[in-house]
């Protein structure tokens, strides 16, 4: 499994979690962090690599309402189109500049 | 200064630097697709097989960053991985010569490679590369007389990248040319050897990513910067205007034919803040940079060119969203 919860959220509702990342690290944790914090329900969200020799990185949410899964895979749809968005404009781009 | 209050901006100023007043951080706005698409843009400004520059404009720091990460550490390309080494008497050690070897860039395109499983013992023809460096030294025969050049006096006694022999395995001859499989340049001094000394090694390539080893990365440098600007708040004329001219990197101000100076283009300032070290300019000077304006420099190392490295870099990050939405969809 490349991603976990955290124990101890179990009695805190599904707003509160707290995401385990196998192999990750600030590459997706900035980022994905970037775009959850703007979502309207959010309270809370943060990531932190708890140790460099570790490749782990926790991704922490918390929310008033919307469950913190719910959030979670938004954000990665969000981020998921951001990609692919940028994947197309910059190959259009690549390709209008080699034909000039 | 009407454009001033466009886009964000950081101020350069003589002892801090200091956001825009109306710039209330690009973290307050509220994450919405659209808007970003709309305002998102990129400016392809110099690209070739091997460098590239382009302006990522409109864009989160966040992500350029993650950019920028994912094209040094997470981009695979191949490398040597295994030396065997049958005979080494060259005065260079066998752990330092396969350092070496490791480090040399191949041409052997990643994508049509696969990694080698942790567990397999030996490659297949998908996912390995073998190669041979077979070398030994000798005094040339027909040295003349009077010189005493290295060269002159002895055979084989400088071992280049281009010595390395590709050994095709399984079907790999017939799929891939080998000036595409070689190393990127055949001018790479692997060791110096004097007569007697000899190299017979074989090298196992692999395909890797530079978070496991720099050998892997297939970038020579990925880096971005934020665009700077240059604004003169006031007339700057004569001997003053080529004071400020060489406050800037060249090509920055220009002076005009009544010698007063102007902003040519601050692209390619250095932002150092030289002018505030005279009294008189400044006062006359804003210096900026922009802040979701991202100049990307992509170095290639010759493997890959620099626009195929950024989208592959961003596909895997596309990819990685993808697989973990997969499995939180599996979750509950």
């Amino acid at each position: 499994m490349k991603i976990s919860e955290l124990p101890g959220d179990e009695d805190s509702g599904p707003t509160c979690r707290t995401y385990v990342f196998q192999n990750e690290s600030h590459t997706l944790g900035n980022a994905l962090k970037c775009i959850i914090n703007r979502y309207e329900d959010v309270d809370f969200c943060g990531y932190t690599v708890p140790h460099p020799a570790e490749s782990k990185m926790h991704f922490r949410i918390q929310t008033r309402e919307t469950p913190a899964l719910e959030i979670l895979k938004r954000g990665l749809k969000d981020l998921e189109k951001v990609c692919d968005h940028t994947i197309d404009l910059f190959q259009k781009e690549v390709k209008d500049f080699s034909k000039t | 200064m009407p454009q001033l209050e466009e886009k964000p901006r950081v101020l350069l100023e003589e002892f801090r630097l200091k956001n825009a007043p109306n710039d209330y951080g690009m973290a307050d706005e509220k994450w919405n697709f659209k808007k970003f698409v709309k305002k998102f843009r990129i400016v392809i400004v110099r690209m070739d097989n091997f460098e590239m520059e382009f302006d990522l404009i409109g864009m989160q720091p966040a992500f350029a960053n993650a950019f920028r990460r994912l094209m040094l550490s997470e981009v695979p390309s191949m490398a040597i991985e295994k030396v065997m080494i049958k005979n080494n008497t060259s005065i260079i050690q066998d752990e330092v010569l396969a350092h070496r070897l490791g480090l040399i860039p191949l041409k052997a395109d990643p994508r049509l490679f696969e990694y080698r499983p942790e567990d397999a013992t030996e490659g297949t023809e998908f996912n390995t590369l073998e190669f041979s460096l077979k070398v030994r030294c000798s005094v040339n025969k027909n040295q003349p007389k009077d010189s005493y050049r290295a060269e002159d006096l002895y055979e084989n006694h400088s071992v280049y990248s281009s010595q390395i022999k590709w050994q095709p395995i399984g079907n790999q001859a017939s799929v891939y040319k080998e000036a595409d499989i070689c190393p990127v340049q055949g001018d790479i001094l692997i060791s110096k050897m004097r007569p007697g000394h000899e190299l017979d090694l074989q090298l196992v390539a692999v395909k890797g990513i530079g978070r496991d080893h720099a050998k892997f990365s297939p970038v020579a440098t990925a880096s971005y910067r934020l665009l700077p600007e240059v604004t003169l708040t006031k007339e700057i004329k004569g001997s003053e205007a080529s004071l400020l001219q060489s406050c800037f990197a060249p090509g920055v101000i220009n002076i005009d034919s009544e010698g007063k100076a102007y902003v040519r283009d601050a692209r390619y300032d250095t932002c150092s803040r030289n002018v505030f070290r005279y009294d008189e300019l400044k006062d006359a000077v804003i210096l900026s940079r922009v802040r979701d304006h991202f100049i990307f420099n992509v170095e290639s190392v010759g493997a890959m060119p620099p626009n195929i490295i950024f989208v592959e870099a961003v596909k895997i990050l596309r990819d990685k969203c993808k697989s973990f939405l997969d499995e939180l969809n599996k979750f509950n």
